[in-house]
């Protein structure tokens, strides 16, 4: 016998019908696209149903911004207009989440800067923006190139670090992102970061769920935080009393609210894992001795280097980080215990994955930590130059390479 | 918003303070003809305040949370500054979020509310020192008025940089000594009203906070404009006492005499905002 569904179908305000995220993120029938990561950020924002967003020029995420500006066109964003500055649209941002929109924007390099002020500010009040970041270079002289050198800053600001790879990363990362930073339990903002340029202006095949559905529209009944929309009680995004009373208990007040956002990130992990299929991605043989940990298109480029790698007869594995904040430290100490030697290519010139990952493994592994190579000011990092830098470390001949 | 979430949970109201059982009791909600004569008989939606005893700000708290046409469905925005040690004492939803982003913030706020409860109206005021309004933030106070955002602004100027010290601003007056202009200040203070007007505020008031009916009448016009027409601006005179060496009794005199100068009552009014004004004062609530 035919069973009985008796669940309503739902649509949201776009008229897409709503799926729930498991459905959308693993289970429709997706079909190959190729397209720029810009545009896989449309598409992603197309199924997310998305409240609002607010928008800043500037290279490479500006192109990402004019689609979601689209969007709001056609009906699939409520709230679009571009702001003053960053600063601005930040705080432009933080009350459209406040006033209970599931929000989004998208910045680049000197923006994210410039911005900056706002991001401990987003984490404090616990609003779950999600931040587009499409990492360029922010240091004199100016370069608009890809370096990554301004997610050092972000790391310790309370937000969720995530890092995509490639389009498909982004893509799904982004869906991703609103499920697990709206659980109440979660509640703090995601930064998803990628590589600008190389992922935001490069095309290639993304594959796409059906666009006519897409996530259950944001509940911001359920935060942890009274929203700012006057059909509740006052809530007080100022915790009471002023934290600037000098007495013990404010003291204690401002510093609990301090480990309770950072409480709140380690909370996301087992969302993150669900939904991002592992913090963690491995590639290459799993017992290798030569382990590279990276994230965004070093990981890309540290994959190539593994192929190449492998016609020296030298077996190696990339360890790709898909978020830094949560550290996924449990499964990259496992995933590192055959390790002699660890690689951390980057795309910056500070190294701070390589400081993030010798603070987690410290004392928990045995491998060099090898911070090389690196690249910086925008530049590519051909897999050439990492195979060398192994050879170097092995004391083998370089060869045929660069 | 019905003003009934305000009541007390009755399991709970043996162990709930006396404030807020008078706030359900005797605070003015739901009525948009209430104002600064129900100060006296009325609970008012200011418990305390931390600012220096006998602060005009806090008159100018009390006038103007008095006069808001509907506090219930009031959001208040503000900035860091002596104004934000009032905020945790305020019985209606207040954002504090950083100092100089007030105006995007409450943007941001007023926006996704219009676009959330499309039939509603609620009003969102951004309250904030001279400081941030006029130096840090002037940049978001004047890019909300390009985009005719639907919120009322009030400027509590006391002239000065009062949180941190009594530096000066650009607010100040020309040739004052404070902290950071030792040889007294270089330039004009700001004519923070007259870029509101060139701005496109609709409606712009600048006034001291000596005449209690009078901040409520601006307020409220300020407050009914900016619903229905776009941004509107109020400029008031909060004399930091402390700064300008005056005792705490001293604050009513300072703004009276500062009536007849460079506070001396101004007002600005588009036709369109006029045509407002004129409408609420046929209905009996201006
Ligand atoms: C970005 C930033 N810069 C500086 C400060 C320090 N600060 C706190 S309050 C304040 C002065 C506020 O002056 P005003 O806005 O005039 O308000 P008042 O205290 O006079 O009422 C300053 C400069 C800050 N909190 N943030
Ligand atoms: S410092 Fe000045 S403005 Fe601040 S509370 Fe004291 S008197 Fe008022």
């Amino acid at each position: 016998m035919a069973q009985v569904s008796t669940e309503k179908v739902i649509y949201n305000r776009a008229g897409q019908r709503v799926v729930s995220p498991d459905y959308l993120l693993f289970e429709a029938p997706r079909t190959k696209h190729f397209m720029t990561g810009s545009e896989a950020v449309k598409e992603a924002v197309k199924r997310s149903s998305v409240d609002a967003s607010v928008s800043y020029p500037i290279t490479p995420q500006s192109e990402a911004a004019h689609l979601i500006g689209e969007l709001w066109v056609e009906g699939y964003v409520g709230v679009y207009f571009r702001g003053e500055s960053e600063f601005g649209v930040m705080s432009e941002i933080a009350g459209c989440a406040m006033a209970g929109a599931r929000c989004i924007t998208t910045t680049s390099g000197p923006g994210t800067l410039r911005a900056m002020e706002n991001f401990p500010m987003w984490a404090g009040t616990r609003i779950p923006v999600q931040l587009v970041l499409m990492a360029r270079g922010i240091n004199s002289p100016l370069s608009i190139q890809p370096d990554n050198l301004e997610v050092s800053f972000l790391l310790d600001t309370g937000c969720m670090i995530w890092y995509a790879e490639n389009a498909q990363d982004l893509f799904d990362m982004i869906i991703a992102g609103f499920v697990v930073a709206e659980k109440p339990e979660v509640h703090v903002p995601v930064i998803t970061v990628v590589d600008g340029f190389f992922v935001s202006h490069t095309r290639e095949a993304v594959m796409l769920p059906p666009d006519d559905i897409a996530l259950p529209p944001y509940d911001p009944y359920k935060a942890p935080m009274p929203v700012i929309d006057a059909e509740v009680p006052p809530g007080r995004f100022l915790r009471d009393p002023f934290v600037m009373k000098s007495n013990y208990i404010s003291y204690a007040t401002h510093a609990s609210w301090q480990f309770e956002v950072r409480a709140a990130i380690e909370r996301s992990r087992p969302y993150a894992k669900h939904y991002l299929r592992g913090l963690i991605e491995e590639f290459g043989d799993p017992e290798a001795e030569i382990v590279f940990v990276a994230c965004g298109t070093a990981a890309a480029q540290s994959k190539e280097a593994v192929r190449l790698l492998e016609d020296e007869g030298i077996k190696a594995k990339v360890v790709k980080l898909k978020t830094i904040r949560p550290f996924p430290v449990e499964e990259l100490i496992n995933a590192t215990k055959n390790a002699k030697t660890i690689f951390v290519p980057e795309f910056n010139v500070v190294g701070w994955l390589e400081r993030e990952v010798r603070r987690y493994l410290y004392k928990r592994s045995d491998a060099d930590i090898i911070g090389t190579p690196r690249v910086a000011g925008g530049m590519t990092m051909p897999p050439e130059v990492i195979v060398k830098e192994v050879l170097k470390i092995l004391g083998k001949e370089v060869k045929h390479v660069i | 918003m019905s003003y009934k979430i305000y009541q007390v949970n009755e399991a709970l109201r043996e162990f709930v303070p006396k404030e807020i059982i008078d706030l359900e009791e005797k605070a003015t909600w739901g009525n948009p003809k209430r104002g600064v004569m129900d100060l006296p008989y009325a609970k008012e939606l200011i418990e305390e305040h931390s600012l220096c005893a006998g602060c005009p700000e806090s008159m100018a708290f009390r006038y103007i949370l008095a006069s808001l046409p509907a506090p219930e469905d009031t959001i208040i925005v503000n900035s860091t500054g002596c104004t934000s040690l009032v905020f945790p004492h305020i019985a209606l939803h207040t954002v504090h979020s950083l100092f100089g982003n007030q105006n995007a913030v409450a943007s941001g706020i007023k926006r996704v509310l219009e676009w959330r409860f499309p039939e509603k109206v609620k009003d969102v005021i951004v309250l904030a020192g001279d400081g941030a309004i006029v130096d840090i933030g002037l940049d978001c106070t004047l890019q909300s008025f390009f985009r005719q955002e639907k919120i009322t602004t009030i400027c509590f100027d006391n002239e000065v940089y009062a949180n941190t010290g009594g530096q000066e601003s650009g607010s100040t007056v020309k040739g004052h000594v404070f902290k950071m202009a030792p040889k007294g200040k270089q330039f004009e203070k700001v004519p923070m009203w007259q870029l509101a007007i060139d701005s496109g505020c609709h409606y712009v008031a600048r006034l001291t906070v000596s005449s209690p009916k009078r901040v409520e009448q601006v307020v409220k016009k300020a407050i009914y404009v900016a619903r229905e027409v776009g941004p509107t601006y109020i400029h008031l005179y909060t004399p930091c006492i402390l700064e300008i060496g005056l005792n705490s009794d001293d604050g009513l005199e300072e703004a009276r005499a500062r009536d007849k100068e460079r506070f001396a009552f101004f007002e600005y009014a588009t036709p369109e905002a006029q045509e407002v004004i004129n409408r609420k004062k046929e209905e009996g609530l201006l």
